[in-house]
């Protein structure tokens, strides 16, 4: 049967086709769904982790274990768990192991726009890349053949645009792999010098299997159409070159991206005149060619930012372009913006208010950077916030420390923001530190972490408690604060920021847009009351607006929060 | 048969993805190849969405460029505008007439553009244009703008009524199904 299929899901059907019965990973997009997708089959487990690293040290725990595991991340998140990665490549597996990175050419939602594949050279490991849903779960189902053939790990790597991108996938059984056998083997699993020399014999020599293995694998796909021109590329590349090229070119597609072949390129470049490289983000396929002296066209063209497709490619290569009828006038921007009701706006008013300096993080509350809030100076990476807050105190003493806070979602906490806490504890500034706990992995579609009291399967689980944990990491001035409150939560800045000792201030209300969140009725404007001098504006909430110089609230998506009344001087807004 | 390109434009929040799936099943149940591209994470909240829908004997790239799209279904006026130029020669909008000022219009930093229905009217592209909200509302939710929408492209398809109901079972859940089917009814009957 055929089924139309979202690449992440018919990833999840790979996992549970393959027989997999682990899964651990932490939500990023473009990659959250396999895991989402993973949980609903029931002879998988499937859990969230707090991080990255911790999601792929416990895939490689149950591949030692006998079993076949799964890990899956966005790119960023493979940066977290390159520690373990660089020496899962020497232990090699035991039970299968794939990890899924999902690289985001274009930066839909992501801080930077690395390309994954150099984690897979650096740390050499086999790396596939599937083009579409179909190929999503069949790499996947090869990928464990593989791990398991070649003692490797083994990445499949993965585009916003073949992840989210739902096409016809034919659906099989599950295999049952038997689980293998554990027998204690400290030269291949205990990493310590003596033992890890002898594996990296063993890696480099694996490479070398590999690069044979790629010379031949059915991954690797020549399509000759005859003609002058040839075409190297891979993963969603291949669709964008095969819609604009179709039949006039001759391609090959490589679906193993990591070891490259050397023979099976050399002879598809000796057969055409004119050989293009059609790869997103770095050139990594056209370096290869390059090296091995082959006359290529790639990066001059198709350049190293954003992405590619089949418009640009026709452009390229043929000259060719799109006729098209514009708007005839002004189309002003539709940035994102938090939501109506989103207990962020709240505190990132009061932030904005009082000029605080902000150190961001990443999440929904990233937003706050954004007009008329603008309350964010810097955004780094997970966990940031903290310890650059700690450095730039550090660097600008108490002036900083009496006007700069650190905000961090609930979910960013645990990921990677409480070791920068124990540093601020540890090596003492005077930081505030604002915990936005909504109770929800917000950004990538509400996902449950150690905070929320639910697993990934929804069933109840311990819960952190964030304020004794702070307070068990040294620091003692920790309150809590409704954001929904704005003279409260003002307040507590302001207090929290005179004193002299560090503090945790966690603003605590759950995401408007969770399901068991009752909303008040919208409301309303009293326009008799209004004199129009917008400042509910400032809020920044889509909801409400200004027609005929008077407010008006929007009730299709005002959800009552109430912080517009509480700005307004003029009792203009009620229920 | 050559590959066609409908592009479904919005606001975050409108139930872009929820329409797409719909359009997608139908596609796939008539036999054709189909290729659905979404977006996730950070700009379904609120900021301007898109998703493409393209079907053909085999399709090959999910994406749509300018000057590709055969339709254009739009949540949103302001949305129509922007994602006119993906429009090919020829092409249709279908568009709501809901308009959601965006947060440089709130914060007074842009203007609202007026009568862009009139305006692309005037280029010369043949537009339907419905008040799919106030349809959604008295259908008894004004989220299911976006079913009614579907309602008005079901009205414009010449695909078996039965296609689009059991796309509708398959993505709705249970307890809005009643709620959805008739969103979706006025929505055919306020395109004819």
């Amino acid at each position: 049967m055929k089924k139309l299929m979202l690449g992440n899901a018919a990833f999840a059907r790979g996992l549970y086709e393959a027989g997999v019965t682990v899964v651990s990973s932490y939500p990023g997009t473009p990659s959250t769904e396999i895991t989402e997708f993973a949980a609903e089959y029931d002879e998988i487990y499937a859990e969230w982790a707090p991080n990255e690293k911790v999601a792929m040290e416990v895939a490689l725990g149950a591949s030692i274990a006998g079993s076949r595991s799964f890990c899956g991340m966005k790119h960023v998140g493979l940066n977290v768990a390159a520690d373990p990665l660089y020496t899962a490549s020497y232990t090699g597996v035991n039970g299968g192991m794939v990890i899924a990175v999902a690289d985001d050419p274009g930066m839909h939602s992501s801080q930077n726009e690395q390309d994954s594949r150099h984690h897979a050279i650096a740390s050499k490991v086999l790396m596939l890349e599937p083009s579409d849903s179909a190929e999503c779960k069949e790499f996947t189902k090869t990928a464990f053949e593989l791990s398991e053939k070649f003692d490797t790990p083994v990445i499949v790597r993965m585009s916003t645009r073949v992840a989210h991108s739902q096409s016809a996938v034919e659906l099989c059984d599950r295999a049952e792999p038997k689980q293998k056998e554990y027998v204690k083997d400290p030269q291949k699993y205990v990493m310590m010098p003596a033992f890890a020399r002898g594996r990296h014999v063993f890696v480099e020599e694996r490479t070398q299997k590999l690069i044979e293995y790629a010379e031949t694998s059915p991954l690797n796909k020549v399509i000759d159409n005859g003609g002058d021109v040839g075409i190297i590329t891979s993963g969603v590349s291949y669709q964008y070159a095969r819609e604009a090229m179709g039949n006039n070119a001759s391609y090959l597609k490589l679906g193993i991206v990591n070891p490259l072949p050397v023979k099976l390129i050399k002879d598809f470049c000796a057969k055409y005149k004119k050989v293009y490289v059609i790869e997103e983000l770095d050139d990594i396929i056209e370096s290869h060619c390059k090296k091995l002296g082959l006359d290529v066209v790639g990066k001059e063209l198709f350049g190293y930012i954003g992405e590619i497709s089949q418009a640009i490619v026709a452009e390229k290569l043929l000259g060719k372009k799109n006729e098209f009828t514009a708007f005839d006038g002004n189309v002003p921007v539709r940035p994102p913006v938090m939501c109506a009701g989103c207990p962020h706006r709240g505190l990132f008013y009061c932030l904005s208010k009082n000029k605080i300096r902000v150190s961001g993080d990443i999440g929904c509350y990233t937003l706050g950077a954004s007009a008329p809030l603008s309350a964010m100076d810097t955004t780094i990476c997970m966990g940031a916030s903290i310890s650059a807050l700690h450095g730039f105190n550090k660097a600008r003493g108490e002036e900083a420390e009496k006007s700069t806070v650190a905000v961090i979602g609930d979910s960013t906490f645990m990921h990677s923001g409480m070791t920068g806490l124990v540093n601020i504890a540890y090596n003492a500034t005077n930081s505030t530190v604002i915990i936005l706990d909504n109770s929800i992995t917000g950004m990538t579609g509400h996902q449950q972490n150690p905070t929320t009291g639910k697993n990934l399967k929804g069933d109840p689980a311990a819960a952190v408690n964030l304020e004794e944990l702070c307070k068990a990491i040294g620091i003692k001035r920790v309150r809590v604060v409704d954001p929904y409150n704005l003279a409260e939560t003002e307040a507590a800045i302001k207090e929290e920021l005179a004193v002299s000792e560090p503090s945790v201030i966690i603003s605590r209300r759950p995401c408007a847009l969770l399901k068991y969140v009752k909303h008040k009725p919208a409301l309303k404007v009293v326009t008799d009351n209004c004199k129009g001098c917008k400042m509910c504006l400032k809020l920044g909430c889509p909801a409400i607006s200004v027609r005929d110089g008077k407010a008006v609230i929007d009730h299709t998506q005002c959800v009552g929060c109430g912080i517009c009344s509480e700005v307004c001087k003029f009792g203009a807004i009620s229920e | 048969m050559e590959t066609r390109s409908i592009m479904i434009v919005g606001v975050g929040g409108q139930g872009s993805l929820l329409a797409s799936r719909l359009l997608g099943n139908v596609l796939l149940a008539q036999g054709y190849d189909v290729k659905v591209s979404e977006v996730h994470g950070m700009s379904q909240r609120g900021g301007s969405v898109v998703t493409y829908v393209k079907y053909g004997d085999e399709v090959f790239s999910p994406v749509i460029e300018k000057g590709e799209a055969d339709v254009i279904i739009s949540f949103e006026q302001l949305e129509a505008a922007r994602w006119l130029p993906y429009l090919k020669k020829g092409g249709k909008l279908i568009t709501s007439t809901r308009k959601l000022d965006p947060m440089p219009v709130i914060t007074g930093n842009a203007e609202y553009p007026e009568n862009i229905i009139e305006k692309i009217k005037a280029a010369g592209i043949q537009v339907t244009a419905a008040d799919a909200l106030s349809l959604a509302e008295e259908a008894g939710n004004p989220k299911a703008s976006n079913v009614v929408l579907m309602g008005v492209v079901a009205a414009s398809t010449d695909f078996d009524d039965k296609l689009w109901q059991d796309a509708i079972e398959q993505c709705v859940p249970p307890k809005f199904l009643e709620l959805n089917k008739k969103a979706f009814e006025l929505g055919r009957k306020a395109a004819v």
